[in-house]
Formats: structure tokens, sequence, C-alpha cells
């Protein structure tokens, strides 16, 4: 009987078949009734601005009057203006600020936390980590700009340990405004990749710290050869995250220089903003908008076969 | 792996594609109603049954909202609903509130141009001669006419102000007393003479914002002295063929540059905003500032009898003056549903006195209206006084020009703020800055 396939009488085989495929059919069906409510609200607040944003970006349309279509003249525009791409150019600095920053000085955080872990400091250091997570970025920009003033607090700072002559309005001066915008960045994204790498800790067996400390390794041989390697999902996650936040960002930016001094500051979602409602050249905006989710999902798509890559 | 996402991405595009194919060589805002112009007799009376009017004002502008309380005092029977926005967001979102379905009865917007064409405001040349508008001071009203050529300063009448604004130079007098400034200059060189000692006397010439583009204040002060005015009038009205970019406009610029390298103004004043301005000047932290008479009623609050202020300097002595006079601007939406009864209001408010006195009082502007009404007497030595007599001087015998702001909706955030940040900095030339500007406009036009 090996290797020849047991027969089934035709009849009972072909009623079990359409059961089955009616099975099948109708858990298919069930399927998509369980996530119909959630594809509504997707395709009505995600998708179909999605759609209407591709279909303005082949007019030049001031928002009110009718639309003319201008075919990809708003791409061209886009990829040729160097005013339009230097945005661009400054998110992807950016990037250094709200990624590696916040993931390399997580994973030492959370290392760090993770041996207090019992006590109530590693609940405070994790409360007051996460916070600004919490904090609303509007908020966090206005008090970062007093702060970067000419009289706020880091200009204090650095008086009082003898560093006054680095004191300047940060925000206001040509080479640091981009780096100091960052810092918020930093700062926000800085409790997030922390909480979710400690998670990820967690998981990690604690057997392989004591086979590993029994052969004699150091806290730092067990950061870097088991810490790190067990964390890739994680500090994947984190790299992810923080980058759309880094390419995409608005809101700190907005309240803390608007794109300035002169044009330093200013990233895609800004410009976005102001072609679309000082200028109301929506056509033009939403190319851009385009061109700059095309961009996210390319570094994104990037990221995640790197980080696959490393993992297997 | 990557051949999957490469289906899902194929996949989208062509379901994009056919999206957009579908919707058509229509294209968006086509559905938009053809613009309706009033035509036939307009009422000049108010309707004595119950009547509430949407104003969408200013934060931070109390004005609209005082005259509209004196106005229910006097007609119980027309109440206000008020709704307060940044004037930046009022900007952005203004014209697709009158083109939403529930236009308010009047806005605060200060670029009719856009509007205008797009039909969405309410042309108000039957109520000009139905209330007999023509007495009043054309020069002021000519700022909100559009042609149907799209050019500004004449054609149809669009809006009109709730207080003439002109603007110029306060200084704090303790300060210039020091710097021995015993009368306001008369020159620009005067003026550049006294910033000069107070730099040298320890003190900071200019206080003034720049975060968003404020040293446009001093910057078009110079140009329009520099510059014949009738050429800055063509560029801020459109005008086909119209540049910034002149020997005038590049020398105030120079004077700019060079007072941005002497330190005349504060070392942070690319990130300066205009609250942070306003409080520093009053603490006396600044000699000169250059702002508008909407702070005089304020500053007189502030600092009582410490606050002077003049018009800008012409280059020569004995010159006529020339500066930024420019009405808060208010428009009536063409599908407002109260439009006769807020023009009532608005010839109200430039008629009478109770009304007049409120607008003079409160927000330190010159009330407009017929030429033969008296101002409401104001306290000798304020700085409100110096304002009003100021607007008084520039309407008899001197040029008042809209500011360079109102150019075009995009031309401040676009071009002023960043230029002037850089001009400021030294990180751009005098000729660089004016080119930009200049080109800058061009594109946004060309749309």
């Amino acid at each position: 009987m090996m290797g020849s396939k047991p027969e089934l009488n035709p009849i009972v085989a072909s009623s079990v078949r359409s059961s089955r495929h009616r099975l099948v059919a109708r858990g298919r069906w069930a399927g998509w009734l369980y996530v119909l409510p959630a594809l509504v609200m997707y395709a009505l607040f995600v998708l179909w601005p999605l759609l209407t944003s591709v279909e303005y970006s082949l007019y030049s349309w001031n928002g009110i009057d009718a639309g003319r279509w201008v075919g990809l003249e708003n791409y061209w525009s886009v990829l040729t203006d160097s005013e339009l791409i230097l945005p661009i150019v400054h998110s992807f600095e950016l990037v250094f600020f709200f990624t590696v920053i916040p993931v390399c000085l997580g994973l030492v955080a959370a290392a760090l936390i993770r041996g207090f872990s019992e006590g109530g400091f590693g609940a405070v250091a994790r409360t007051i980590l996460f916070l600004p997570q919490v904090a609303p970025l509007v908020a966090a920009g206005i008090a970062w700009k007093w702060a970067y003033s000419e009289t706020g607090i880091v200009n204090q700072l650095l008086s009082a340990v003898g560093l006054g002559s680095l004191t300047r309005p940060w925000l206001a001066d040509f080479g640091t405004a981009l780096p100091a915008v960052g810092f918020i960045g930093a700062w926000v994204l800085l409790g997030f990749c922390t909480v979710l790498l400690l998670t990820g800790m967690s998981k990690i067996d604690p057997a392989l710290y004591e086979a590993a400390r029994i052969d004699g390794s150091g806290p730092i041989q067990e950061f870097r050869f088991i810490t790190v390697p067990s964390l890739i999902g994680e500090i994947g996650v984190c790299v992810t995250v923080s980058m759309i936040a880094a390419l995409s960002s608005f809101d700190i930016i907005y309240i803390s220089t608007y794109g300035g001094p002169g044009r330093v500051t200013m990233v895609p979602g800004v410009l976005i903003y102001r072609l679309a409602f000082d200028e109301r050249k929506v056509g033009l905006a939403s190319a851009m908008a385009v061109i700059l989710m095309i961009l996210v999902v390319g570094c994104v798509l990037v990221v995640q076969r790197v980080m696959k890559g490393e993992n297997s | 792996m990557f051949r999957r996402y490469f289906a899902v991405v194929a996949s989208a595009v062509m379901i994009l594609s056919m999206l957009v194919a579908c919707s058509g060589p229509s294209g968006p805002g086509t559905n938009q109603p053809a613009q309706t112009s009033a035509a036939g007799p307009v009422s000049t009376a108010l309707p004595t049954g119950k009547v509430t009017l949407n104003m969408y004002i200013e934060t931070g502008f109390p004005l609209p909202q005082k005259l509209a309380d004196e106005f229910t005092r006097q007609h119980p029977n027309v109440t206000f609903n008020i709704r307060q926005d940044q004037f930046q967001v009022i900007t952005e979102n203004g014209p697709r509130e009158m083109a939403g379905p529930n236009p308010p009865d009047l806005i605060r917007l200060p670029q009719v141009v856009g509007p205008a064409k797009s039909g969405l405001l309410l042309n108000l040349d039957p109520y000009y001669k139905a209330y007999g508008w023509d007495k009043w001071s054309q020069s002021l009203l000519d700022q909100m006419r559009v042609g149907t050529d799209g050019i500004r300063g004449h054609g149809s009448l669009y809006g009109l102000g709730i207080g003439y604004d002109v603007t110029g130079v306060f200084y704090n007098k303790k300060l210039a007393a020091q710097i021995g400034m015993k009368s306001p200059p008369t020159t620009i060189d005067e003026f550049n003479a006294l910033l000069a000692k107070a730099k040298a006397a320890g003190l900071l010439p200019i206080m003034q914002f720049n975060d968003i583009g404020g040293v446009n204040f001093p910057y078009q002060a110079l140009a329009n002295q520099f510059e014949d005015p009738a050429t800055l009038a063509d560029w801020i009205y459109n005008k086909p063929g119209a540049t910034i970019n002149t020997p005038g406009t590049v020398k105030a610029a120079q004077y700019i540059a060079q007072w941005g390298k002497a330190g005349y103004f504060s070392k942070d004043v690319n990130s300066l905003d205009y609250t942070t301005m306003m409080g520093r000047f009053e603490k006396g932290q600044g000699v000169f500032m250059f702002n508008g008479d909407w702070e005089s009623a304020n500053l007189d609050k502030a600092m009582p009898g410490n606050v002077g202020f003049f018009l800008f300097p012409p280059e020569k002595a004995g010159g006529r003056s020339v500066a930024m006079s420019a009405p808060a601007s208010y428009v009536i939406p063409a599908r407002a549903k109260n439009a006769a009864e807020m023009v009532y209001f608005l010839n109200w408010v430039h008629t009478n006195e109770a009304a007049r006195k409120i607008i003079v009082e409160e927000n330190g502007a010159s009330p407009g209206g017929p030429s033969d009404l008296p101002l409401p007497p104001i306290p000798a030595g304020t700085v409100l006084s110096q304002t009003l007599a100021a607007t008084n001087q520039l309407a008899k015998s001197g040029v008042a020009i809209d500011f360079f702001a109102n150019a075009t909706p995009g031309i401040y955030a676009n071009a002023f703020r960043p230029e002037l940040q850089l001009l400021v900095a030294g990180k751009e030339t005098p000729e660089g800055f004016v080119q930009n500007i200049q080109k800058s406009y061009q594109q946004e036009l060309k749309q």
C-alpha cells in the first residue's frame, strides 16, 4: 500500500470535497466580515485621501476654482526645483537625530535600566524616559523653543558651567538650527525606543547571560554578543518607526522654526503644508506628498530587508 | 520577496491610474457655482426682525467684538456670533470657508485678489452708490478694489476696513533722550546716525521680530523712500511686468544687511517672535521698534508718557512721507446669508460716532469714513495722538502704500520670511535678496 493513495468512494469523495469547499468559502467570507469595519475606516480615511492626493497631483489647482490638468508637470517641478528638493535632504539629515541617536542611546539606557528592573528606580527611569512620548508634540515644541532661546535654560546651563562663549540663540543660528531641532526629535523618540527595547530584553533567556558569565565574559561583551543580536526585531521596529517620524516630521519643525532661519530646517511636511495652504498650490503640494510617501515606503522596505537579513 | 512587493506596488499603481482616469477630465473644484454678482437695487435699511450675524475674526484683536457689542446695544434685534482664529489660520482657511455651504457673514481677510477672481466675495459696488461712499477717502478704498484683469487698485469694491492703520517707528523716550534725540529724525541719514549712537551707548538700536519676517517693516520703510511708490504699488497690485528688482529696493536691502552686520537688531532677531518683541520693548530693552498704530493704545498703557511715534523719514529733509498704511480689511462672502445687514454694520462702523470712538480709542487706528466727520478727541501727549496725527499727515501730504506681504498669498512665507532672515544674518547679498523675492513672485503668479 505504501506509495499508493487511498481511494475513496467517488460519491463520498465529491461530497467531502464540496462540503470542505463550502466551509473554506464560508470561512473566507466570515474573515472579510470581521475586517470590514476596520477596512471601511481605512478606505475612507487613508486610501481615499491617498487616491485624491494622487489625483490632485496631476492638476494645477488652487483649492477653489476648477483645476487644470497638467499631467506630470508638478512632479517634474518637485524633482528639478532646488528649493523643493532641499527639504528632502534635510529630512534625511534628521534621520541621524531621530533614528541613530534614540536607537543607540535607547539600547544603552535599556541595558542600564534592566539592571535596576527590580527596584523602584527602574520604573521611575522608564516613566521619565517615556514622558516625552506622552506629551503633545506641539507643547514639546513650544517648551523647547523657550529652552533654546537666547535667555533659555540651555544657555543658562552653559553659562553656569563656564561655557558662556558657546551660548547662542540655537534655533536662530544657521549652523545649529537643524541639529537643535533634531535633538527635540531624539528626546521624543528616546523613550519609545527604550521601552520597546526593554520589553524585548525581558524575553531574552537569562540562561544565555549565565552561560556567558561562566565563560568569563564581561557586561560589554554580554551586551554586544547577546543583548543586541537578540533584539534585532525590536531594533528593526525602532528604526522603522523613528525613520518614518524623521522623514515625515511636521509638528516639531512647524512650531519651533517653521523651516527657518532662511530655509535650513525646511522639511517636506512643512513645505507641503505651506504650498497647499499658504500658496494654494494644492497640485504641487500633492505631488510633493506622493513623492514623500514613495520615499518613506522605499526606505522602510530597505530597512525591513536589511533587518530580515540580519535576523536570519 | 521583492517580487511580491513589486506585484503589490504594480497593482496599486494600476488601481490608482484607473481611478484617476475614472474621475475624468473634470478634475477637482469643477462643481463650484458660478460667480454671483449683486444686481439691481440693494437695501440700506436694517430689518426689524431678529438677526444673528456670523463673523470670523482674528484672535488678539477684539475691536470687531467691541463694535458688535455696541451695535447690539443700539439695535437689540441684531446679535453676533463670533468665531476667532489666528491671523495665519484665517488666511489659510478663509477662501475655503467662503466656498463652503455655510460661509460667515463677515471675514477678516488680507488678500482679496484670489477670492475675488474665484467669485467668493460680495461685490460692494451697488452698496457704494446706495450708501454714498463716494464721499469717503477714496485712496483707502482703492486698496480693496479688484479689476476684471485680476489687478488690484481699480475695478469693483470687494471689502472695507474696520480701522485704517498706519505704520512707522515707535521709540522709547527715555532711551532716545539718552542718545541725544531731541526730535524725530527728518532724514534717513539722521536716523542712521541715531542707530549708531544707540549702539555705541550699549543700547539695542532696533527691537524687531524676525521669526516670521518682521524685518519687512524696516525693509519696506526704507524701500518706500528709495523707490518710486508707484513702482512698488504696481508690484503689490500684480500689474503685468511689475518688478521689485530695482536700484531703490536693492539700496534698501543694503541698509538692512548693514544694520544686521552692525548688530543693530537683537542677536536672536531670527527667532524673536512678535509677543516677545512687544514685551522687551515695553520693558525698555530697545530704542526703536518698527510697528503699526494697532499697538498705540497698548503702549500708552504699558509705558505711559515714555513712548513716541514718527513716520519713517524721507531720504532728503522736507520730502513727502511715504508709509505702509492699509485697512484692516474685512470682506463679505458672496454666499453670505445676511449680506445686506453686514454691509449696514460696516457702514455704521465708518459713520456712527460711538463706533468711530471705539475704533480710535481701542485700536489707535483711523476710522475712515466721510472726510468731513470729525475724529473723537484724544488726550495730548499720548502715542495714540501721535499715530492719529501721522495718519492725517499721510492723508494730506503723503503717500499711503500697502504691505509687500499682501502682494500674493505666498510671498511672505515663501520669500520674505526666509530671505529676510538670510539678509539680516549676512548670508544673502542685497542683490540676491531682491532677485529671489522677484523670482518667487513670478513663480507664484505664473500658476
